[in-house]
């Protein structure tokens, strides 16, 4: 293998003065909208040295017109079969279309999606021609490789149109009102399958105002969901639905049928479902019954984004939105093309990091021994690398999203002393002072413990909870009880002395003060639990 | 028993309710600080026993039993919604203790006593009878109040300030011919003491009832005051330290109630709310939503953050336990509960809080006005149970409105606000709340106790639907 790396370098520098050439045709997919560059990540291809050629009206779909390509100093080529020529790199979004493999000349470099798996004669095809291809769908799904993966920008944009497409046939208003005109409830979505697909529309929806429900069988997901505002809706069942690469493995048996069961129950209750279950390189699971879409309420919508891998919903069908006993389903596979300038744009990008990981224009080879290409070459000069060869599925290494609870930042109140403060120390000064010329020393050392234990108290209390304020009170009353000392001192006299009957009775009701209020403090306080 | 280790143990005494008091400011430590309240008040007992002055054990202990046995068995009995009027109860037995501990003071000559001492003494019962008194018939009729045998409305007789004030100048016009001591001083001090018991009834009957925090722990105070004027005449600083304790405890507690209503202390004990609006209040127009337990469920059970803010309602009605088993569901279910309390929520400071802890709702969820009222913009729904002027928003709206300034809880910035209550009529301010006829504000009329049961019993219906039981 490093080999035929050297000999690739080689012959790529064979010409060493001429720019590496970038191809962008116009896709002829029926349909297709994007375009594998826009004019901003032209001028980043640009800027890592390459020689931007782009197809007449390419970008027009996508909202890009020529004018703007040419402001941008790219040149433009009036038909495919020219650019096909002069490029030495294509970039594309869809897999090469028959017609344009048969006028592709030998030895070029094409980068699009290819799905190697469903498109055996497409690759045979190419390596006829002795192409090297690199699929970005095939780019491992690595944290590395993250700015790379179009997978996920586009299952990001399918997501959100999901929910868009939904709310176009969805007759009622997703979030919940209370108008004049009487109450509007939200609505509710099911969104089966959490990965990036699955959140961009959990979001979505949830920004519309929707109650969103989540299902997905890896329960790792469940915190980024719930930090979406959805709530993670769980079989009560341990089975761990983790797979590799971020996508979740087929399950067994019995959780498919405590799933089914968990669906069947939600579609009675929501209004929208979107399915976004994919296992890679097989048909997509089959989760919503026809049964089901029956027991939905008229007006219910379905997204099966699936739809184009066999659908999750048994009902749907490939690239049309049709109404099925009330209940509109939408089976779009073109959704990203949908949303052709957005999708593009993020494609493009998602082009350029590729191109600059494999070293520019400058630097530019097929480096076999990073992961990342060698995952995504699918054919190396008409020699068919793919699949890769088998790594262990990497830790998961996915990070729960934290949000870290801001701190409320105090603020102490800034009182200024007034006036009156002035005022009041004034008059208790005149007032001590009264005190000190009239009263007898034995009085001013109790007036002084008086004084003395009125700021303790004000400094004890202040920092009282107001949870408390009860108990609190409850507790003061009982020590205020402690007038019962007078009474004791009063009780040793003849026992028919009004001093003492007196005396007894405040013994009485202070005990009853004393023991009614502590006891019925701990009563209080043993119920104060956290 | 020497004087010297009584003293001592009165010191340690002292600093064991000042603990006491001090470990009430926490809840991890406010077992602790009753306990250690408990143990000052037995230090102090055990050493008054010892000491010389005491022998009449026979009372002691005949007197000593049927009070504690009365006071456990109100405390063992009582219902947590029936606190208030258990402290204020307790509270006018402080009082009469004060009163009767006064006028034996002033039955047992002390010889001992000459000149300015003497006079000192003769002014320090004449005032701490004056106090107790006041305290025990204001108690009385407080907890008559709360109770519900006394009108909770406000009373006002017609000219009850200048009634008011002539009985003040009355008492202390009295102290002079009581000065003169003899034979008849015993009539003027029971005079004046008899001016004083219907001046107490006069102050808090003309008190409404929703004021009744301010007056509880108003009350509270002067019965620390009536205990540290009973230590003044008795020369015991072990009694002025512990009335001034709670005397100046209780009125931090009135200041914090008043500043919770934006009234002044003054404001309140005047009574008789609503004088003080400069202008009429903003006319409220538009309609009120009712709505059903059905909705309410709905509501609750598609939010994500819900906030609970109980009132007067929710204890009359006795749905604290109810509210509690709603939010252990909805908190299963993954939302998040909390529970907002305005500081003068109930008839007691702190009263909610007393109440949702007898229902087991865990106290780290309960929080305050001020903890919880910038939360509300981000809260799905907000359960107003039995509040009213609470979170009235022409408090902030309205400034011509009586309770123009108060500070409320904020509830009608979440989402939407349904308001549990028997009608639309105003709280006890008497102000009609704009509130209910908010567009995102719901009623759910009728007793809350019932509607709490309902929202229950249909709520553990709808069960989790994100739960399946699986056969396999």
């Amino acid at each position: 293998m490093t080999i035929a790396v050297e000999r690739d370098t080689g012959s790529n520098n064979a010409v060493p003065n001429a720019r590496k050439k970038i191809g962008i045709p116009k896709e002829i997919y029926p349909g297709e909208c994007r375009v594998a560059a826009t004019p901003t990540t032209v001028k980043v291809l640009q800027k890592q040295g390459f020689e931007v050629l782009i197809e007449q009206s390419a970008g027009e779909t996508a909202n890009f017109s020529d004018r703007a390509y040419e402001n941008v100093n790219c040149q433009i080529l009036p038909n495919a079969a020219a650019l096909w020529e002069q490029a030495d790199i294509i970039l594309k979004v869809r897999p090469p279309q028959p017609e344009e493999v048969d006028r592709l000349p030998e030895k070029k470099t094409i980068i699009s999606f290819i799905w190697p798996a469903q498109n055996g004669e497409l690759l045979d095809k190419l390596a006829e021609r002795q192409a090297t291809v690199l699929a970005m769908d095939a780019i491992p799904r690595i944290s590395r490789a993250q700015k790379l993966d179009a997978l996920s920008s586009m299952a990001n944009i399918a997501g959100y149109r999901a929910v868009i497409e939904a709310a176009n046939q969805f007759g009622r208003f997703f979030t919940g009102q209370i108008t004049a005109a009487g109450k509007v409830p939200p609505a509710k979505v099911m969104i089966i399958g959490a990965g990036v697909a699955g959140l961009a529309a959990i979001g979505a929806a949830r920004s519309l105002g929707a109650v969103v429900r989540a299902f997905d069988t890896r329960p790792a997901v469940k915190e980024q969901v719930q930090s979406l505002g959805a709530e993670f809706l769980e079989l009560e069942f341990a089975e761990d639905g983790t797979g590799s690469g971020g996508y979740a493995k087929t399950m067994s048996k019995e959780f498919i049928a405590a799933e089914m069961a968990l669906f069947a129950q939600q579609a009675k209750d929501v209004d929208i479902i979107i399915t976004t279950a994919l296992i890679p390189g097989k048909k997509a699971p089959l989760l919503i019954t026809q049964e089901m879409v029956d027991n939905m309420k008229p007006g219910s919508v379905v997204v099966d984004l699936a739809a184009e891998q066999g659908g999750n919903c048994e009902v749907t069908r490939p690239n049309e939105i049709y109404q099925h006993n009330g209940v509109t389903i939408i089976g779009l596979t073109d959704l990203p093309s949908r949303m052709a300038a957005q999708s593009s744009q993020l494609y493009g990008t998602n082009l350029c990091h590729l191109l600059k990981d494999m070293g520019g224009a400058e630097d530019y080879k097929v480096n076999l021994e990073d992961e990342v290409i060698r995952g995504a070459l699918v054919l190396k000069e008409g020699e068919v690398t793919w699949p890769p060869p088998q790594k262990p599925a990497p830790v998961n290494t996915q990070k729960a999203p934290t949000t870290p609870a801001p701190q409320p930042a105090k603020v102490a109140e800034d009182k200024k002393p007034s006036k009156m403060v002035w005022v009041w120390l004034g008059l208790a000064g005149l007032t001590l002072l009264g005190i000190g010329l009239g009263a007898p020393a034995s009085f001013l050392s109790h007036f002084m413990v008086f004084v003395l234990s009125c700021f303790v108290g004000w400094q004890v209390i202040w920092n009282v909870t107001p949870a408390l304020h009860t108990p609190l009170m409850s507790v003061t009353n009982a020590i205020s009880g402690i007038v019962i000392l007078g009474g004791m001192l009063q009780i040793s006299g003849s026992l028919t002395s009004a001093t003492t009957i007196l005396g007894a009775m405040a013994i009485v009701v202070a005990t009853i003060n004393i023991a009614g209020g502590f006891l019925v403090s701990q009563r209080m306080l043993n119920m104060f639990q956290k | 028993m020497s004087n010297s280790l009584i003293t001592v143990a009165y010191i340690a005494a002292s600093a064991l309710f000042i603990l006491s008091l001090g470990g009430l400011s926490k809840q991890e430590t406010a077992r602790r600080g009753n306990f250690l309240g408990i143990l000052g008040m037995l230090i102090a007992f055990g050493a008054t026993v010892a000491s010389a002055q005491v022998t009449g054990y026979g009372v002691l202990v005949s007197t000593l039993l049927p009070g504690l046995a009365i006071g456990a068995l109100l405390a063992a009995r009582v219902a947590m919604t029936s606190m208030p009027q258990l402290v204020g109860i307790l509270n006018s037995f402080g009082g009469l203790a004060s009163v009767l501990v006064g006028f034996g003071s002033f039955l047992q000559a002390e010889a001992a006593l000459t000149g300015v001492e003497a006079t000192i003494h003769d002014i320090e019962i004449y005032v701490g009878v004056f106090i107790g008194t006041v305290t025990f018939t204001g108690s009385v009729v407080a907890c008559g109040k709360l109770q519900g045998i006394v009108s909770s409305k406000p009373i006002a007789l017609p000219g009850r300030h200048f009634v008011n004030l002539g009985m003040l100048v009355a008492i202390a016009v009295l102290l002079f011919p009581y000065m003169q001591g003899g034979e008849t001083a015993l009539t003027y001090l029971g005079i004046s003491c008899a001016i004083a018991a219907v001046l107490g009834v006069n102050l808090v009957i003309a008190i409404g009832g929703a004021d009744m925090p301010v007056v509880i722990s108003m009350l509270n105070s002067y019965s620390g005051w009536a205990a540290a004027a009973a230590g003044f005449m008795l020369s015991n600083d072990l009694l002025i330290v512990t009335g001034a304790l709670v005397g100046s405890s209780g009125a931090i507690l009135s200041y914090f109630m008043c500043k919770a209503m934006n009234r002044s202390f003054i404001n309140v004990m005047a009574g008789g709310f609503g004088e003080g609006a400069s202008g009429p209040a903003a006319e409220i127009t538009g309609t009120a939503t009712p709505t059903n337990i059905e909705e309410t469920v709905e509501l609750l059970d598609n939010a994500q953050n819900v906030i609970i803010v109980p009132g007067y309602g929710m204890a009359v009605a006795q749905a604290q336990h109810p509210v509690s088993d709603i939010t252990k569901i909805l908190r299963k279910r993954g939302k998040q509960v909390r529970f907002g309390i305005h500081p003068v929520a109930g008839r007691l400071p702190g009263h909610m809080n007393v109440l949702l802890a007898e229902a087991n709702v865990p106290y780290d969820i309960v929080l305050e006005m001020d903890e919880i009222n910038d939360d509300f913009p981000e809260t799905d729904v907000v359960l107003v149970i039995g509040a009213n002027d609470t979170v009235n928003s022409s408090a902030l709206d309205d400034p011509n409105s009586a309770i123009a300034g108060m500070p409320v809880m904020e509830v009608w910035k979440s989402d939407s606000v349904i308001v549990l209550k028997r009608s639309l009529s105003s709280g006890y301010a008497g102000v009609d709340n704009p509130l209910f006829y908010k567009d995102n504000t719901m009623m759910l009329f009728g007793d809350a106790k019932q509607n709490t049961t309902a929202i229950l019993a249909k709520l553990s219906e709808s069960a989790t639907p994100s739960k399946v039981l699986t056969t396999a």
